[in-house]
């Protein structure tokens, strides 16, 4: 193993420093008796209590969870199947066309998509609300899954897929008893990719959002402009817990998984 | 004694059989690339039936196209005298093992042989006890739990074995099944899949390039060549009677040799070249006077001694170029006074039986006049 020289260690401290210090900072400030941002006058937990009585705030918070549910879900299973198309149906009349088609929204500055987004609505009719966010956030956020997909579909053995038919299955027997169960961790992750993309988008959802739902950054976006509170901080605070926590949780399950197929290996390997 | 009770196994040599499976005129092009060409072939029920060929010559286009992966281009393709191209992979009597096995890697050795089982809606008892049968069938019993990637080469080839085998498929094409497995294990269980064959009663096509193997197994051979069948024959009579250069060439040992046909009654004669007396040969082929001859004769055939032997049509002088001593067998190479090379072989009976003969020596080689088979152009 090298060992730490005082440079490593500089460089190491700096850049966590860098990465950690401003939520240090805010999670810190979170918990100020306070009302003023930058001066610190005691430990409270009083504004995680303000927090809870703020409906404005947690309606928000729960059209954020509600909108990243469903649209990384809706953006999971479109995704997926034109990943599948793409990779799967070899060449067919405007295939790069398909997929130069797929692969621009990654590209599009978010506030042309909104824009544009916006006007579709507006052009249809469609009142602005949940409905029309979870669209639009799937629309963008299922080009996400559909890279993700298609780069693991690109490796994954066809003749697996025939071997299914070759016994017997349907074709959507095949994928859903093959080809999904081995392409699962990539459209898991393809969707967590597509649930955090929706749950800090501000730009998109400035856009497609109306009066009856405003999503969580849009209204720590607009409160911050009137002056950063407290508020805000414990909010905040209440956000990274919440993702620390999904992390964490995340890599454990995934360690367990490991761990358990490896007994299994040995298991088999005894009998 | 059981030979002789046994009825020979002949069904294309009977008009009154039906065949299962009837190529009729198949091409199958992949844009101006023609991978068949033109394929006309019939296959019997129980027959293992093996398709030889180099790389690249449309075996497993051929088998595809049975398992229903592809289409004929044009032409038909009859199972039990039904037309199988408007009938999706899925729903074919067919089972297809695959080059690759392509076992489920997410599912157990039991659970991969089930699948097909599964499918079919069979459950519980039934299920249980058919793929304990493949299980035992295969020697795969104390694998049952384990993912394809806990077991070797040679069990994973088992278990695709077994799990084209669990439904009980009419047909089933094994793709070069034995390609990634040792020499032992290979002659292990090419003998496994003839005896699996004699329990099941199953049709196999069996696709392989390496012909001894296909010597081995099958009831007919197939020779492919470029997309076309170049012989479909008994392995004997592939190998005793090729019906061009390419199959002699292609499978075992042989001596060519390019001459023109002298016919003489009964017998053929064949100028091969100066300074040598001509070969006598014979054929039912019928040959022009002075036509273009190929004659050709496996190593074994040829014998070589020291004295000129008074009892055969066919002896010719030569000097020994080299020698190989194979353990079993010793093969000379005898170069003839027109230059052409003449390769032997012969059994090792005695222990060190031919030490009389040496590098540089003079030898005279023979054969019977029916050793050799008289190929035309
Ligand atoms: N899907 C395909 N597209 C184009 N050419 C193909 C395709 N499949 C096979 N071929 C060509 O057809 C020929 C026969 O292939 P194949 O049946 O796989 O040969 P074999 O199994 O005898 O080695 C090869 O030249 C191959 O390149
Ligand atoms: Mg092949």
């Amino acid at each position: 193993m090298r060992r730490l020289t005082w440079f490593n260690t500089t460089s190491l401290t700096l850049g966590f420093a860098f990465l950690y210090l401003p939520m240090v900072i805010l999670v810190i400030y979170s918990f100020n008796s306070s009302k003023l941002v930058t001066v610190w006058a005691g430990f409270s937990t009083k504004w995680y209590g303000e927090l809870m009585r703020n409906e404005a705030f947690l309606d928000a918070a729960w059209v954020t969870i509600k909108v990243a549910v469903l649209s990384s879900t809706f953006a999971t299973v479109l995704g997926t199947l034109a990943a599948y198309v793409l990779v799967r149906a070899g060449r067919f009349w405007g295939r790069t066309l398909f997929s130069g088609m797929i692969y621009a929204p990654l590209v599009m500055p978010e506030v042309i998509t909104g824009l544009s987004l916006l006007l579709l609505f507006i052009g249809i009719g469609l009142d602005r609300g949940v409905m029309t966010i979870v669209l639009a956030h799937t629309t963008f956020s299922m080009c996400y899954v559909s890279v993700v997909v298609s780069s693991r579909l690109a490796t994954f053995e066809m003749s697996l897929e025939e071997a299914a038919l070759d016994l017997g299955s349907t074709p959507f027997e095949a994928f859903r008893l093959v080809t999904l169960p081995i392409i699962a961790p990539a459209v898991i992750s393809g969707w967590l990719l597509a649930f955090t993309l929706s749950l800090d988008d501000l730009v998109i959802a400035s856009f497609t959002s109306g009066p009856s739902a405003t999503t969580l950054p849009i209204k720590i976006f607009s409160a911050v402009r009137l002056g950063v509170s407290p508020e805000i901080n414990a909010l905040s605070t209440i956000m990274i817990a919440i993702v620390t926590i999904g992390v964490i949780s995340a890599s454990l399950i995934s360690k367990r998984a490991a761990v358990r197929q490896r007994l299994e290996e040995q298991q088999a390997v005894r009998s | 004694m059981t030979e002789a009770l046994r009825p020979v196994f002949a069904p294309w040599n009977d008009p009154d059989e039906k065949p299962l499976i009837q190529f009729k005129n198949v091409t199958k092009r992949f844009g101006d690339f023609t991978a068949i060409d033109d394929l006309t072939i019939d296959i019997f029920e129980r027959e293992f039936f093996a398709l030889l060929g180099p790389s690249g010559c449309g075996k497993t286009t051929l088998m595809r196209m049975l398992a229903g992966f592809a289409t004929p281009t044009e032409g038909t393709i009859l199972l039990s005298g039904q037309d199988i191209a408007p009938i999706p992979p899925n729903k074919r009597a067919v089972n297809m093992m695959f080059q690759s096995y392509a076992l489920f890697p997410h599912l157990s050795v039991w659970e991969n042989i089930a699948f097909g089982l599964k499918r079919e809606g069979i459950k519980g008892d039934a299920l249980n006890s058919r793929v304990d049968e493949m299980l035992r069938l295969t020697r795969l019993e104390r694998f049952a739990r384990r993912k394809p990637h806990q077991i070797s080469g040679g069990q994973r080839q088992r278990v695709a074995l077994a799990r084209s085998l669990a439904k009980a498929p009419k047909l089933l094409l094994l793709d070069e099944p034995l390609g990634a497995l040792d020499k032992k294990l290979r002659q292990d269980t090419q003998f496994e899949l003839m005896d699996i064959q004699e329990k099941t009663g199953t049709t196999f096509v069996i696709v392989t390039h390496d012909q001894e193997e296909a010597m081995t197994v099958a009831s007919r051979i197939a020779v492919m060549d470029e997309g076309r069948m170049i012989q479909v024959d008994t392995p004997a009579r592939i190998y005793e009677a090729p019906n061009t250069v390419y199959v002699a060439d292609f499978i075992g040992d042989v001596n060519i040799i390019e001459g023109r046909a002298i016919p003489s009654g009964e017998h053929v004669q064949i100028a091969w070249g100066e300074g040598v007396s001509d070969i006598t040969g014979t054929t039912d082929k019928s040959f022009d006077n002075g036509e273009k001859v190929h004659f050709a004769i496996r190593p074994e055939k040829v014998s070589v001694s020291v004295e000129k032997p008074d009892d055969t049509p066919n002896a010719f002088q030569g000097k020994v170029l080299d020698i190989a001593y194979l353990g079993n067998l010793s093969t000379y190479h005898v170069e003839m006074p027109n230059g052409q090379i003449i390769k032997t072989q012969s059994a090792n009976t005695r222990r060190l039986s031919r030490r009389a003969i040496t590098w540089d020596d003079t030898v005279w080689i023979s054969f019977t006049a029916t050793a050799g088979v008289l190929l035309k152009g």
